[in-house]
């Protein structure tokens, strides 16, 4: 028997300037999130029903980027994705394109059980969501999800992007660190993708676990990229990339989602810890700093042996953990 | 070192019975479409060009299952994706849900080269298409260039017999038996290596017949149906849930980098650990070698390297062999 052990995210990539009502806020339901899991293992879930259970919340709770208070796309819609997988037996499922979902995590996980497939997407999501009807998948009108929040800050990426050329091509006199700044306002010259971090709410939301038999679980939900191109996907539905579970670990990322993608940033956690027998911290850090080239992003970790890691090269990340033994955090920086 | 291509059209339950009719024209595309790589190869066209141009070639063969030749969801239409990526920058570009783009290779490559993303599905794929007509020359079809009569039968038997075909299956006993016992064709996908060690792998498919709209499958996901870093380049195919939950390509090279295991070695090891009858792959490394392991019945499959070696195979070697060339 293993001592479980619970992590959290809400994003990485957070805005020094961000006002400390909201960081409070986001403390608390972290802390929320992380009892309900607590409860949970205590209980003695699978980890793969306690990751489904603190990620439906985190999507229910409008102060993080998944469900309620998605990022919008350039129409002002919203398109959720997520995904879970399963370490034991290594069984996943990802949804991506849902506009109606309450609880694109839970769709997910029907995919991974109730479906012959490991990923739907759109329409077909959507319809597949309505068959579930009688599996509690609740659907919405599309403007549920949408927040005064997350609008606002909609606004603010526009008119960064106006400035803006593109964010990949650098100006030129402009150093390769900043691209396609010339002429933009960047507060605290902080940007992800492209655009000054103060667009970011709190961000993409996942979860990892392993409970008391040594199985390991992880779920990541987001509304993706504020701003995105309709049918824009990104890396928290793409198992290996920002999803990962085996029986050596499980994995959640947040933050650039192409940077995640080309590192395939969570399969490489546990592929370092496989093939490379590196502890679990060793594995994160190695990943962080050689991995992600100039792409910002963090992650949060667990062993099989009761272990929690995090690693994120920005400037902090939403996350909190909990162990059997009683010990408890949630931190921002 | 050395140049190196491999490509390949499918893996599955390839029946060592297959007619001639049906067994013919698609080694005549495989042996085209090696033939043209090898010559951009020779040319010096970057690996990432090589790739897109070959896997462009199979796609506009009905021959196999991707762009025209596309296999069918359960509605009847297509959904197609691709996916390609440059070892030497790891950059990326992934499309799923394209029913009227004639190459979709081509369309993931734009979506690298000119969106600030890597992955676009469905209708934002298809709007992003419409904008890339005029000024990149992006062709469009009406479903009926991609749909063949072949692929409509094949739907039809998938539903008579109640289930999701992989590329190549074992026939039911007592189900209505496949079109002339050619029961599937296969995901499409190309690896290619310059003689700097540049590297870059595409991989294209209409995905699982009768499958539900909306499916994605293993080929746009990075690390599951396509790979390329600085070690090597690789292409699966078969059984698309399988290939994502055992993150096919990215392990081949995960094993080269951690463990240390050479290509043929790492290609092998994920091969095996696959479940029987479910995965194939097409893998070059930065030294030009290559390796072309399934373990499934058979793979359509083809590879060249500098150094004059060439083979066009289905089945594994010393089966049904005739048709494999010597050396040119």
């Amino acid at each position: 028997m293993v001592g479980w052990a619970i992590a959290v995210h809400g994003g990485a990539g957070v805005d020094p300037g961000l006002p400390v009502e909201r960081q409070e806020e986001a403390r608390r339901v972290l802390e929320r999130c992380l009892r309900v899991g607590a409860a949970g293992l205590r209980a003695g879930l699978p980890a793969v029903d306690v990751v489904e259970m603190v990620v439906r919340e985190l999507e229910t709770d409008p102060v993080f980027n998944s469900g309620r208070g998605s990022a919008l796309t350039r129409k002002g819609t919203v398109e959720m994705e997520a995904s879970i997988m399963d370490g034991h037996g290594r069984r996943c499922g990802a949804v991506s394109g849902l506009t109606t979902v309450k609880n694109p995590v839970s769709l997910a996980r029907l995919v991974m059980d109730r479906s012959p497939h490991s990923y739907l997407a759109f329409d077909g999501a959507e319809e597949f969501a309505r068959e579930q009807a009688l599996q509690g998948v609740e659907v919405v009108d599309n403007s549920y999800f949408i927040t005064e929040e997350s609008m606002s800050m909609l606004k603010r990426a526009k008119e960064a992007n106006s400035i803006m050329y593109d964010y990949r091509v650098p100006a030129p006199g402009v150093d390769s660190a900043s691209p396609g700044l010339e002429g933009a306002k960047v507060e605290n010259g902080l940007l992800m993708n492209g655009l000054p971090i103060s667009v970011y709410a709190p961000e993409t939301v996942g979860c990892v676990v392993v409970d008391s038999n040594g199985w390991c679980a992880a779920a990541t939900s987001t509304g993706g990229l504020m701003n995105k191109m309709s049918g824009r996907i990104g890396d928290s539905p793409l198992i290996g990339s920002g999803t990962y579970a085996c029986s050596d670990c499980a994995v959640s990322c947040t933050g650039e989602g192409e940077a995640i993608i080309r590192s395939t940033l969570a399969r490489d956690v546990a592929a370092l810890v496989e093939y490379k027998g590196l502890s679990l911290q060793e594995a994160v850090d190695y990943a962080i700093k050689e991995r992600l080239d100039e792409g910002m992003a963090g992650l949060i970790a667990v062993s099989r042996n009761g272990e929690v890691a995090y690693g994120f090269n920005t400037q902090g990340m939403f996350r909190g953990c909990a162990t059997e033994d009683g010990f408890m955090e949630v931190s921002i920086w | 070192m050395g140049w190196a291509i491999a490509l390949h059209g499918g893996a599955g339950d390839i029946p060592l019975s297959l007619p001639a009719e049906r067994r013919a024209p698609r080694e005549a595309t495989l042996r085209h479409c090696l033939e043209l790589g090898v010559a951009a190869l020779k040319a010096n066209r970057p690996p990432l060009d090589v790739v897109e141009l070959v896997v462009r070639e199979l796609e506009n063969s009905p021959c196999f299952n991707a762009g025209k030749g596309s296999v069918l969801t359960t509605n009847g239409t297509v959904e197609m994706e691709a996916c390609i990526m440059d070892g030497n920058t790891k950059k990326c570009g992934a499309v799923s849900g394209l029913s009227t783009v004639v190459n979709a290779i081509s369309l993931a490559r734009l979506v690298m080269e000119r969106t600030p993303h890597i992955y676009l599905a469905f209708d934002g794929a298809e709007a992003f298409a419409r904008e890339q007509v005029k000024t990149m020359g992006v062709e469009t079809a009406h479903s009926s260039h991609f749909i063949t009569t072949e692929n409509v039968e094949r739907l039809k038997n998938a539903k008579e017999a109640k289930r999701v075909q992989i590329d190549y299956t074992q026939p039911i006993k007592g189900a209505i038996p496949s079109t002339k016992g050619d029961s599937q064709i296969g995901t499409v996908g190309c690896v290619a290596v310059d003689g700097h060690g540049i590297l870059a792998s595409a991989t294209s498919t209409g995905g699982l017949v009768n499958k539900m709209v909306g499916r994605i499958g293993d080929t746009p996901i990075i690390g599951a149906g396509t790979y390329a870093n600085s070690y090597c380049a690789v292409s699966a195919t078969g059984k698309g849930e399988s290939i994502i939950q055992a993150t096919v390509a990215r392990d081949v090279a995960a094993l080269m980098e951690y463990k240390g295991l050479s290509l043929k070695e790492a290609a092998a090891y994920v091969i095996e650990r696959t479940p029987k009858g479910n995965v194939g792959l097409v893998a070059v490394s930065a030294n030009g070698e290559v390796t072309m392991p399934f373990n499934t019945t058979g793979m359509f499959r083809a590879c060249a390297t500098e150094d004059g070696y060439s083979e066009i195979g289905i089945w594994p070697s010393g089966i049904n062999d005739d048709l494999e060339y010597p050396n040119k």
